[in-house]
């Protein structure tokens, strides 16, 4: 199975349940660099796919909490070649690998590279928060000749033509971002959010996950029957930032 | 696209070729390589909007109408062509001022805010949001608001905050609501990080009115049209005074707004030296200067792929200049594409040199220039040594009276 077969596959799987799959969230390295290989594992232990944030300077589409650990992580020297290289050198979770990238560091690590460095790494997907779509056709070139996936965006504003376009161009998942936006927000999950979430449903044939601003086991109930999956991100970073037990966390999540 | 792209002398012409014959930005919001839209997909509606409702009403005769009128009756434009004859006469080339410092709010970039106004106001913005670096930028879109009777949040940094502190006062006077930007860089970038997160918040009903040639399409395209004006009456008036064109012609870049204005109009002239002047800063070292076309590489930043200063691993290095709006590690796309095909020459000027030059042009000319202007004052300085007895015209892009706090602490307070 190529990666990105596992990646969808996953989510699928896990999906089954009845429960959303869970895609969790951590920038790597923080809080703390020498402890990446051990968070990662205990995050794996309680997920189904495991984002990996690759720390970039100027990340805007992120709010406070992950502006914060991405300057944390680059401060303790983390980069997109470090990760590698600990992907490379752990033993590494079954739990699929995404990795979560600004444009720029992949750029200037080179797509081909990357391809090659990412799959020796076990990265099953890339989500590159400021690609669109129609910007994307160079590195998705590149990954698919690895067969990773590149997890495309969409949102409550995108428009119906381009949500048909994109959805059906997602591999791995189709990431349905809940609200317009920043990271980290606690929102409500309102009627017209999950009529948006069955129109991504019904244009795609990768699953979709749902992300942004998903902190509580209260709106991952009120997501149950309409994603296949969901993703949490800076509340996940916060409970490792607090130092709390992320298996308990998790599992709470998850009702279980 | 390559993070280390390589060029032919054939390729150059073309490239060279294409922008002289209008055709940058292509339809995807390139010039030649540099460009393009890398931004949040929710992003994406709004700059499909802005850019539909720039094709509808940018070049329409009752926009432009409306716009002029604005520029004469409000702006003060045209702006004055000076000759400086005793800066002349001490650098033994003849130098000539355009006199953006004399536009309304001091500076050049309100032709770029009245008209992002004016057409927030044509697409049905409720709020306007804003960047800033020197707080021209903030100042001119406060203004340009209020006139308008449009809402204004204006993102600044905390750094700029406090070596701009006479701006930042006079945007609260006139309506604008101005908030720290405490994360980052602390600077222009993060403020622009920052104006970003807050229209990805609310796409549909907020303009974001960026001041620079910089950014995701079309914003490069719509500040460069919304500044032509400054090289267009520039390349008039000199005609009319002097008989013939400039041999060279200078403004300052940071982001590049006030030098793609000027530049524009003058680039089908091949006999006219173009030579643009980004802040060297302390030094040519990473992290020591601003200049990001003497020193950077491709990559993207900030929703376009230009030349940047970084590091190895792509992450995008912290910057230094005694201006706060040359101070971005950044450049706008077409400037990396006149790099690129050679038809401008870009040079730097170190803090030390832009404020002695702002010196010897406040005492031999009256004219207090900002410390933007004054690294292209540098510019000129320079070649004036080799080109005696010709031609030199520069963009007073903005007066000096908002550094007051940066030259107190600098030539005031050593003494001079």
């Amino acid at each position: 199975m190529k990666p990105r077969e596992r990646l969808a596959d996953a989510v699928r799987v896990a999906a089954k349940s009845g429960e959303p799959a869970l895609v969790a969230f951590l920038t790597a390295g923080y809080p703390s660099a020498a402890r990446f290989r051990e968070h990662l594992l205990a995050v794996a232990a309680g997920s189904d796919v495991i984002e990996i944030g690759v720390p970039f300077t100027d990340p805007m589409a992120d709010g406070v909490t992950i502006q914060r650990s991405s300057q944390a992580a680059l401060k303790q020297g983390v980069s997109l070649k470090w990760i590698l290289g600990e992907l490379r050198a752990m033993q590494r979770p079954s739990t699929p690998l995404v990795l979560m990238s600004y444009l720029n560091p992949l750029l200037q690590y080179g797509y081909d590279r990357l391809a090659v460095d990412a799959a020796a790494a076990g990265v099953c997907g890339f989500i590159v928060p400021d690609l669109p779509f129609d910007e994307g056709a160079e590195l998705r070139t590149a990954l698919n000749a690895e067969g990773i996936a590149l997890v495309q965006m969409v949102t409550p504003v995108t428009t119906a033509a381009r949500l048909t376009e994109v959805c059906a161009a997602s591999e791995g998942f189709v990431y349905a971002v809940t609200m317009t936006g920043i990271t980290g927000r606690n929102v409500a999950v309102p009627e017209e959010v999950l009529a948006y979430l069955a129109r991504v449903k019904a244009a795609s044939t990768a699953p979709v996950c749902a992300g942004f601003g998903i902190r509580s086991r209260e709106q991952v109930e009120r997501f149950r029957g309409h994603v296949d999956g969901v993703i949490v991100g800076s509340a996940l970073v916060e409970v490792l930032e607090r130092g709390e037990d992320v298996t308990v966390w998790l599992r709470a999540l998850r009702g279980r | 696209m390559n993070a280390q792209p390589k060029f032919s002398d054939g390729e150059r012409k073309q490239l060279l070729d294409a922008e002289t014959d209008g055709r940058f930005p292509d339809p995807r919001g390139r010039f030649g390589p540099y460009g393009g839209r890398y931004v949040p997909e929710t992003l994406i509606p709004a700059l499909d909007r802005l850019e539909a409702g720039m094709r509808e009403h940018l070049h329409r005769d009752d926009f432009q109408a409306e716009l002029a009128d604005q520029l004469t009756n409000w702006v003060g434009r045209p702006t004055a062509l000076s000759y400086a004859p005793r800066l002349s006469a001490a650098w033994g080339a003849h130098i000539w001022f355009k006199r953006e410092d004399l536009a309304h709010t001091g500076a050049h970039k309100i032709n770029n805010a009245l008209g992002q106004a004016l057409l927030a106001q044509r697409l049905g913005a409720r709020r306007i949001v804003a960047e800033t670096g020197a707080g021209q930028h903030g100042v001119a879109s406060a203004a340009a608001c209020a006139r308008l009777g449009l809402p204004c949040i204006v993102y600044m940094g905390a750094i700029d905050m406090e070596r701009q502190a006479p701006n930042v006062g006079r945007m609260r006077l006139m309506g604008a609501e101005v908030v720290p930007v405490t994360g980052g860089d602390q600077t222009l970038r993060a403020a622009i990080d920052e104006a970003l997160r807050d229209w990805v918040s609310d796409p549909m009903e907020t303009f974001y009115l960026l001041g620079s040639a910089v950014g995701p399409h079309p914003y490069p395209y719509l500040v460069r049209e919304l500044q032509a004006v400054i090289g267009r009456e520039a390349r008039a008036q000199f005609l009319q005074r002097h008989g013939s064109l400039p041999d060279a012609v200078f403004a300052c870049v940071g982001g590049g707004s006030n030098s793609i204005g000027m530049f524009h109009a003058f680039i089908p002239d091949r006999n006219v030296a173009i030579i643009g002047i980004e802040a060297g800063g302390r030094g040519p070292g990473l992290g020591e200067n601003a200049a990001s076309l003497s020193y950077g590489r491709p990559g993207v930043l900030q929703g376009c792929y230009s030349l940047l200063l970084q590091d190895d691993d792509g992450q995008i290095h912290e910057t230094d200049s005694i201006s706060a709006g040359l101070d971005y590690p950044g450049v706008g796309p077409e400037h990396a594409l006149l790099h690129t095909a050679g038809r401008v020459r870009y040079e730097s000027a170190t803090d030390a040199e832009a404020l002695a030059a702002l010196q010897e042009c406040s005492r031999l000319e009256g004219i207090l220039p900002a410390l933007e202007t004054a690294h292209a004052l540098h510019g000129a300085k320079r070649w004036a040594k080799d080109h005696p007895g010709k031609h030199a015209l520069l963009c007073m892009s903005g007066r000096g009276d908002k550094d007051m706090p940066t030259l107190q602490r600098t030539l005031l307070g050593s003494g001079a």
